[in-house]
């Protein structure tokens, strides 16, 4: 049971690179910047939160990630979640599905519904969520390199079950220049990446305007080896990439800006991450207003869901994540998010089973219910040090964009692997500082357990079945289907794509026609072809 | 230590469609810092890729990266291209979450060095170390 050695008064510098001062008073708020960038909640720049009222209206949004096995199993998952109280869902989708190929693809052997449901055709989405009001649950869709092939599937099985697809809300997390740097679900390169996304931009501002096509996510570059600023920094300098693409095609900011939003982490320092999103929200505005000319205020919001990472959580002693899951949860309410999901506890070994998943629910249901969180708006304001931190971490967030452009901008930056390199340094300098002892991380370098135990955790079931079932109804719908209005609509998603025109009106008639994932991915990768990941260390 | 005069040559590998990459860098700048040579493949390796690289790069060590789940039905397939290329006697390592049921299946499929989450980077390199000779 070894306490890490803690001199006193050392120098801290937290993640992000910011010393921390053991007193902060009116002077240190004075001299970083002053309450400037402070504001009103509900006014810009927004600092404070981007409602007035915020959660007194309406708490944030429960979307635990979750989805497995064929989309039967999926939905009576989504189910179990809705019956205990979850307000959202988010979809986890199997490696197969998010790389774009059928379940029927030598490559997808032993892995179809591992880590996600699989989807094939639009058969599957009707399966996943049948029984579902899209209305009262918004569906967020966890999808990237396929996302517009998803989002497209999601629209045509909203309208078949008579939604209003102008009215619909829900988003697709659709942020492909992360998975570049982390998380690794591309398939195509990077600029015509940039431009699918584009399409699903553009195709929503007209079509589906209240529906939210891309979530912007420093969630998984802070996984990867990034800090708390460079996490928000990075997932800027990507948003604004995106942006200057659609504004390229003649939309204007205030067209699409307030259907963007964000994914970000949450472990570490409560007080760096707590800064890290008042400061990014303060930024964000600024960046919208001052350099886009953004007009619409929810032009200028950061709109997000924070979420309790998994790479906070640890393998070792995997009960202490409930406690620090509860935390994040804390740190997520206290940072006036709309949306929270929580890592279960058991992340570390399985993705979460029914108990697992509850238990994060009910840990945020525990803020909400019983411990106030939901009553006052931005209740850490005004703080001398969480004012000092919060412009010390925006003016942090602002060098490391103005290093980033220096550098000739995020997307040549992917697609050199330069960022990946980077962050990746970075993870190994601190996996060598937690073993040394160095960065104390409770259960792996201090407070271990005199005796190994035997881990509570108990595994989610695998069923091969699974996969036999979803590829037997694969086949079931290519030979039921009108393959001739198939082929067609891939025969124009191709032209389309060549010609360079939006490819989400073909998308949208080819999946209503059955058309699978895997043969609308394959005709874009002829036009498009498959990216080549740089190895740069 | 041993006499060798090259240094240990490990193919790292991320096998199937897995795109957690993270913990396989990591490893293998600690794998550099070791002094081993190290031919990261990037993501989606098939077992064939894996068995291919292992074979021209003549590597004295074929390690796996893997964290969803996917490794025995992999594992299965790799092992007789490794058998049928005579890379048998090269050390087969594994790292990434593996469940502690599944160790045996892996010993089993001729992965002798098993390395779960939560293994030190340390312990990976000495006992790369101590098995290449």
């Amino acid at each position: 049971m070894n306490a890490p050695q803690k001199p006193e008064m050392k120098k801290v510098i937290n993640e992000s690179g910011i010393e921390v001062k053991p007193l902060y008073t009116a002077e240190d708020v004075a001299a970083s910047g002053g309450m400037e960038m402070v504001g009103d909640p509900g006014q810009y720049p927004f600092t404070r939160g981007i409602h007035r009222e915020m959660y007194r209206k309406q708490p944030w949004t429960m979307r635990q990630y979750a989805g497995f096995g064929n989309p039967a199993d999926t939905n009576q998952r989504f189910k179990y979640l809705i019956a205990n109280g979850q307000t959202g869902l988010n979809v986890a989708f199997d490696l197969p599905t998010q790389i774009g190929l059928d379940s029927d693809d030598p490559l997808a052997e032993g892995e179809i519904g591992r880590v996600g449901m699989s989807i094939d055709t639009l058969r599957d989405f009707e399966i996943a969520f049948d029984g579902i009001d899209l209305k009262k649950i918004t569906v967020s869709l966890t999808i990237n390199g396929a996302a517009a092939i998803l989002i497209a599937m999601y629209l045509a099985m909203a309208e078949k079950r008579g939604y209003d697809v102008k009215e619909l809300r829900g988003t697709a997390q659709n942020d492909i220049l992360k998975e570049f740097i982390g998380r690794g679900t591309w398939i195509f390169p990077v600029e015509p990446s940039i431009r699918l996304v584009g399409d699903t931009i553009e195709y929503c501002a007209t079509h589906a305007p209240k529906y939210t096509p891309v979530s912007v996510c420093g969630y998984h570059i802070r996984e990867s080896g990034a800090t708390p600023a460079q996490e928000v920094a990075y997932a800027f300098c990507i948003a604004k990439a995106y942006a200057d693409d659609a504004i390229k095609r003649g939309l204007s900011v205030d067209e699409f800006a307030g259907r963007l939003s964000y994914n970000f982490n949450i472990f570490g320092n409560i007080f760096e991450q707590v800064c890290k999103f008042r400061a990014g929200r303060g930024l964000w505005a600024k960046i919208m207003k001052e350099q886009y000319g953004a007009e619409k205020p929810g032009s200028m919001w950061l709109r997000m869901i924070a979420a309790g990472g998994g790479g906070g959580l640890t393998f070792e002693q995997p009960e202490v994540n409930i406690v620090r899951g509860a935390y994040y949860a804390l740190i997520s309410a206290l940072s006036g998010t709309q949306t929270m999901a929580l890592c279960s506890y058991d992340e570390a070994y399985t993705i979460p089973t029914e108990y697992s998943a509850r238990l994060s629910l009910r840990t945020m249901q525990l803020l909400v219910e019983e411990m106030g969180l939901t009553e006052t708006v931005d209740p850490l304001a005004g703080s001398f040090y969480v004012e000092t931190m919060t412009n010390e971490m925006r003016k942090k967030m602002e060098e490391i964009m103005a290093e980033v452009d220096a550098q000739g901008g995020i997307v040549k930056m992917v697609a050199e692997g330069t960022i990946q390199a980077k962050v990746s340094a970075q993870a190994y300098g601190m996996q060598r500082k937690i073993e040394s002892g160095e960065f104390p991380k409770v259960g792996v370098n201090c407070y271990k357990n005199e005796e190994e135990e035997d881990h509570p955790v108990e595994f989610h079931p695998y069923n091969e079945d699974d996969a036999r079932v979803q590829i037997d109804s694969l086949k079931r719908i290519r030979a039921e289907r009108d393959n001739a209005a198939v082929s067609e609509a891939l025969t124009r998603l191709r032209a389309d794509a060549a010609a360079n025109r939006n490819v989400m009106p073909a998308l949208v008639d080819a999946v209503k026609a059955y058309a699978s994932v895997g043969e609308m991915t394959k005709e874009l990768v002829s036009v498009f072809g498959r990216y080549q990941e740089p190895i740069r260390f | 230590m041993t006499d060798r005069q090259k240094p240990i040559k490990v193919l790292l590998g991320k096998p199937g469609l897995d795109g957690h990459d993270q913990g396989a860098k990591v490893v293998a700048r600690a794998m550099m810092d070791a002094g081993f040579e190290v031919i990261y493949t990037g993501l989606r390796q098939t077992p064939e890729q894996i068995a291919r690289i292992a074979l021209e790069e003549d590597v004295d060590v074929i390690s796996l990266s893997s964290m969803a789940g996917s490794h025995i039905p992999f594992c299965r397939k790799l092992k007789p291209l490794l058998e049928a290329n005579g890379l048998t006697d090269k050390l087969w390592v594994i790292g990434g979450n593996l469940p502690a049921q599944d160790h045996d299946a892996l010993r089993e499929l001729g992965f002798k060095g098993i390395f779960p989450s939560g293994s030190k980077l340390d312990a990976i390199t000495e006992y790369i170390r101590s098995e290449v000779k």
